[in-house]
This record gives C-alpha cells, structure tokens and sequence, in this order.
C-alpha cells in the first residue's frame, strides 16, 4: 500500500451541501497549532517536558479539517499525537501547554500530560498512550448518543499503526452491526514508530479495512484542509441519518518524527521534500489569497497574533507552579 | 417476611429495578439479550427493555468492554457482563489503561460509572480456562472498585450500590453460589460500597472471608463450636475499598485472624488483608495471621483433583485449631 496523497474526495463539497466554511477560522486554527507544536518541540529539546511528547506539524488539515466540521456536543477521541485535536476542539492552549508540563493549572492538574489529557466539557475522551486506546472510547460514546437517541456523533482518530490493532477491527465490526453514529480517522502519516506502513501493513488498500465490515471508505488529501472537511461532511450527513460509520483515511505528513526529538534516520530526504512541498499552510495560503479571501499582510497578520498567542501560554505555562504534594492521592476514586 | 431468593435472582432483581429506575443504565455482553444468559442470568431484560439498553454483543470482549467505557464517559451507566471471569484478561488492557484512570487523568471532570460483572468459581469441572477469579488481579489496579458478594441478598444490594456508584465497579459472581437463597431485604435498600458484615459472633478467632468462601467458614465454625472454638466470620463484601474499621474491630476483640479466598494464595487477597491486620493490629494479635487460599496450580479438569484446590471447612478448621 502506497502512502500517496489520493485526491479521491475534492474540495468544496461544504459548499454544495450548504455549510458555511469559515476559511480563515480553519487557517487560523491550523496555524495555532503548527506554533504551538514548535514550541512544544523548543520545551522538549530544553528538556521542560516531562515524559514523552509527540507533535503534530504537518498533519494540522486533518486535525481542523475533521473537528472545525463537528457541532460542539459531538466527541473525539485522539491519541498520542493529539495536541491538534485538543486544540481544534477548544482547549485554551495555556492550559493544554501547562498540562503538557505537568504543572498545576494545567487543563488536568498535571497529572495527566501529552498522552493523556482528557476534556470531558469539550467532548474530548482525550489523547491516548495506547495505540487505538481512542477508538473504542469514542465508539462507545455513539453507543451512548444511540440509545439516549440525541444525535451526537463521534470521531476517532488513530494513526497507520492502529490499523493493525485487532481493537479496531472489533470496534468496526460493532459500529457497523449497530450502525453506530462513529467517524473511523486514520491520519496515515507514513510510519507506526519508525516502520513504515507498507511493511507492517497487508492487503490491497486501507480502506480495505473499512469496506470489509461494509463501511464507507474514502482516502482523502490529508494536507487538503478543504477536502478533510468536506469528506467529514459527508460521513456526518450519513451519521446524523443513522446510516452508521465511516472510516476516511487521510493521507498525511508527521515533519517532527515520532517523538520530539526523533532524529528520522529511517526516511529519505526525497520523501520529506515531496511532502513538505504539500504543506497544509502554505498551500491553503495560497488558496486564500488567488480566492481573495485574505491578502498575504492579512494572513502575515494572523500569524503574527496566533505567534503572540503560543508566546503567551508559553510564557503562563513555564511560570506555572508544580501540583502541590496533597494533590497527588486525589481522585483515584470519587 | 421477606420471601427468599437464589443469588442468580438477586442480581436480576437489581438490574431489573436499576434500569426501570435509571435509564442510562445499559447492559452489555454475550447472549445476554433474548437468550436470557448462559446461565439464565439476564432472563427477561431484553424482554422489557429493548435491544437498544440490552446489548447483545459478538464475542469481542476488549473491543465492546473498551466501548462500554466510553459510552460510561458519555453519559450512560453501562453493566457489562463478561461470561467467565478467565476472558477478562481480553478486557484488561481497557480496564487497566482506560477505566482505571480517566478519573485521575482527567483531575475528577470525568468518571466511569460501569460495572464489569462477571463469573468465578471452582469446583464446577470448568478446568483451567473457565474457573479463574481475577479479583486479586484487579484489585491492585489503583481506580478500580472490587465486590465480591457471597449471598443472594447481598448479591442484590450490592448490584444495587455498584450500578449507583460513579466508579468502575468490578462485581464476582461466583456461579457455585447461583442457586443458593437467602432472606431477601427490603426493595429500596442499597449500601454505600466499602462496608462489611459480621455473619456470626465469636470470641474466639476472626474468619476473613469473601464470595463462597464464607459458606466454607460457616461450616468450619460449627465444627469448631463443637469443640468450644467460637469463630467470628466477617465478610468484607467489597475488597476495594475495604472495610478495615471492622475488620481490625473484630480482631481486636478474638485476638486471632484466618484469611481465606478461593484464589490462588500466592500474592492474592489473603496476604494484603493479613498485612493490613498486622500492620494495625499487631499488639492484639494472640499469633500470625493465618491465610487459606486456592492451590498456586491452575485449576485442573479432574474432580478428584480440583476438590483439593480450594480451602475446605476442614482445612480451615484445621488451621484454627494450630492458632490456638
């Protein structure tokens, strides 16, 4: 199986099905997050972050393209490289940021970090330490929106190295046998660690994995904004009727390597150039401006306030003091 | 007068009273649906209640059990049944690494109301693979609740407080018990979980024992009676968390303690209650803790063999009359 970037699913669907797109919103967010991530790879070569960190830049379209799609009582859930969707689903980012650090206002006193932040409020099951955690999590929250008979929809993410997870398998399984209102998101960026996909990874196509449980599945541009959103769309429409899951594979890029600090000795330069050329800022830049959207002093600005911003919460979020020692036993149990 | 139940009826009583009462609470599992159970556990639930709140699922235990929590972080109240306690080492990974945790994770903004129920017990000619309890397993897992009922009234009850509580509950049935009845108590009686019972007054030595294991310290206790020995028994009902107050009550008043589980011995429930009583009740213990529990084999096939496995009213008899 190829990692390429399919253009099977097009931009501008939202349109035609009648949904507004607020395409600075989307550019913006996808901008918060690339700074954000720089900076949380500067904390992490300072050594400030403990623990494990793994970062998001390159893969901002299919983070904001799915969740800037999803009406807010909808859910997620993430996995380790989750700050994106923390980001997209809400979480003020001076609280994300002191979590990330384990201080005490952070969004989950600290205790919690990278991997594993959850924010119940904003409907996020959270991020996850185990590969595919996420998914049933989020599976059994349409479950839940099924027989309460509300109408939310759920999305899980994962990434090319869950696919071979037996959990994911199971979990489309019953999502297609109680047509469950759930979003299958792989964001394949090329690689489980530091194996590439194709050699862990058998059969004809990803989306092979889908379509054996009788699950629509497309392969989306994964640095194509535009076409994540549009494609979420769609498998919302089917969600919200009750015709159950969908599973979109979105082809993607991780630029940090597997963890920040990854010295991505396992990929060739070529690859990364060929990808880097797709980046998901840069092109839908262009977009905005040849559209008219936006003039490039204008976007020049925004960036310059989301830059101001991560300066902030960087600033919070290194000031921020340690949990206090009494906090330590709480809440193991209610 | 209360009429009187079997232990398969009382945890059916409650689920029957919880959902009628609740309607997030849902139950899920393996032909737990409209065929009522394989043991005839869940009869009459997906009559009443639909296939939208009695979850028939495929044999899928670490998938659905994973999507049981989730639908718990969303807003239900979900019981999930897990045919035979040996097949909760498929849900382990959801029940260690999520369930356990979110709560702690997440700084108390969200919880797990679940309850895995599930079924134990040696002594049925299930072998190695269908006759484990795992409750010593789960409870060193920190965010975990642990029940383990030994009578049908307690059963109900219990089911009760665990479907109420905002933890993960992890409830043992133990099947040898599922036909025993007890005195049913009053509809609407429910108990905080953490809260034990003295079963039988005694002066003598304190018997420490869960799920079908206190029918085994009865027995004992008579025999023993017979020989001017008298036993308190004490069952704690829930491991987790555990009623230490009376616990070291009692002992402190018989000066002795004998520890029993029908689990393996080694590193299980006996040796942390033992602890805990030695620890806290050093200067009243008359000698050693003693502890009882199942052989470090698995469980084998053979009748003859696996009756050795378990303590037995004798054996327990046996070690109280070394203690004195």
């Amino acid at each position: 199986m190829g990692a390429s970037t399919k253009r099977a699913v097009s931009g501008g669907l939202s349109e035609a099905q009648g949904v507004s797109e607020d395409s600075l919103r989307l550019y913006r967010t996808m901008l918060l997050i690339r700074h954000f991530e720089e900076s949380v790879r500067r904390l992490a070569a300072a050594g400030e972050t403990p623990g494990l960190v793994h970062l998001c830049s390159g893969q901002e379209a299919t983070n904001v393209g799915v969740v800037l799609a999803l009406a807010e009582g909808d859910y997620i859930a993430s996995h380790h490289r989750g700050h994106g969707h923390c980001i997209a689903k809400g979480t003020p980012i001076d609280l994300l940021l002191a979590e990330i650090l384990g201080k005490a206002p952070g969004i989950c006193g600290g205790r919690s970090g990278s991997m594993h932040v959850v924010d119940l409020p904003r409907r996020n099951l959270g991020t996850n330490g185990i590969v595919g955690g996420g998914i049933p999590l989020a599976a059994g929250a349409a479950l839940a929106a099924r027989a309460r008979g509300t109408g939310e929809v759920a999305v899980c993410f994962f990434g090319d190295g869950a696919l071979n997870q037996g959990l994911l398998h199971e979990c489309m399984n019953m999502a297609a046998i109680w047509s469950l209102p759930v979003i299958f998101v792989c964001e394949n960026n090329g690689y489980g660690e530091f194996t590439a996909m194709e050699d862990v990874t058998a059969g004809p196509s990803i989306n092979a994995r889908g379509e054996v449980f009788g699950i629509p599945s497309v392969t989306v541009d994964g640095m194509n904004v535009r076409a994540v959103r549009a494609a979420t769309l769609d498998a919302l429409a089917r969600a919200r009727a009750g015709q159950g899951p969908s599973f979109l594979v979105c082809n993607t890029w991780r630029y940090g390597g597997h963890h920040a600090g990854d010295k991505q000795d396992y990929k060739d330069d070529e690859e990364t150039k060929r990808w880097q050329a797709l980046d998901p800022l840069i092109t839908f830049a262009k977009t905005l401006v040849a559209e008219k959207r936006a003039t490039e002093d204008e976007l020049a600005l925004i960036e310059e306030e989301v830059a101001r911003q991560v300066k902030e919460a960087v600033a919070f979020a290194r000031a921020a003091p340690q949990p206090a020692l009494e906090t330590l036993e709480l809440h193991v149990h209610g | 007068m209360a009429e009187m139940i079997t232990f398969r009826e009382g945890v059916l009583e409650a689920l029957f009273e919880e959902m009628r009462a609740d309607p997030s609470v849902i139950l899920m599992g393996e032909d737990v649906g409209a065929a009522g159970g394989v043991f005839q556990q869940t009869k009459g639930l997906f009559e009443e209640f639909g296939a939208r709140r009695i979850i028939d699922t495929p044999i899928s235990e670490s998938g659905a059990f994973g999507m049981a929590i989730g639908a718990a972080m969303a807003g239900m109240r979900p019981v999930f049944e897990v045919m035979f306690g040996d097949f909760m080492t498929l849900c382990m990974d959801q029940l260690v690494n999520q369930a356990a945790k979110v709560r702690y994770m997440s700084n108390g903004a969200a919880t797990v109301p679940l309850v895995l129920r599930t079924t134990m017990g040696v002594g049925a000619g299930l072998g190695p693979q269908h006759s484990q309890g795992f409750h010593a397993w789960a409870a060193h897992v920190p965010g975990l609740k642990i029940v383990v009922p030994s009578d049908a009234a307690d059963a109900r009850v219990l089911m009760k407080a665990a479907i109420r509580d905002d933890d993960p509950v992890l409830f043992f049935e133990d099947r040898l018990l599922y036909a025993a009845k007890a005195q049913a108590r009053d509809a609407d009686e429910s108990l905080p979980l953490g809260r034990g019972r003295i079963l039988r007054a005694g002066r003598d030595v304190t018997l420490i024992a869960i799920g079908r294991m206190v029918g085994v310290a009865r027995a004992a206790a008579e025999e023993l009676a017979r020989e001017g020995i008298e036993a308190e028994i004490v069952d704690p009902r829930s491991l987790v968390p555990l009623d230490e107050a009376l616990l070291l009550d009692s002992v402190k008043r018989t000066h002795r303690a004998l520890v029993m589980d029908a689990a393996p011995l080694r590193y299980g429930v006996t040796g942390e209650v033992a602890a805990v009583l030695s620890e806290k009740a050093f200067d009243w213990l008359d000698a050693p803790v003693g502890r009882l529990g199942a052989v470090d084999t698995p469980v084998p096939i053979s009748r003859s063999l696996e009756s050795f496995v378990c303590p037995t009213p004798a054996r327990v008899a046996a070690a109280v009359r070394k203690m004195m």
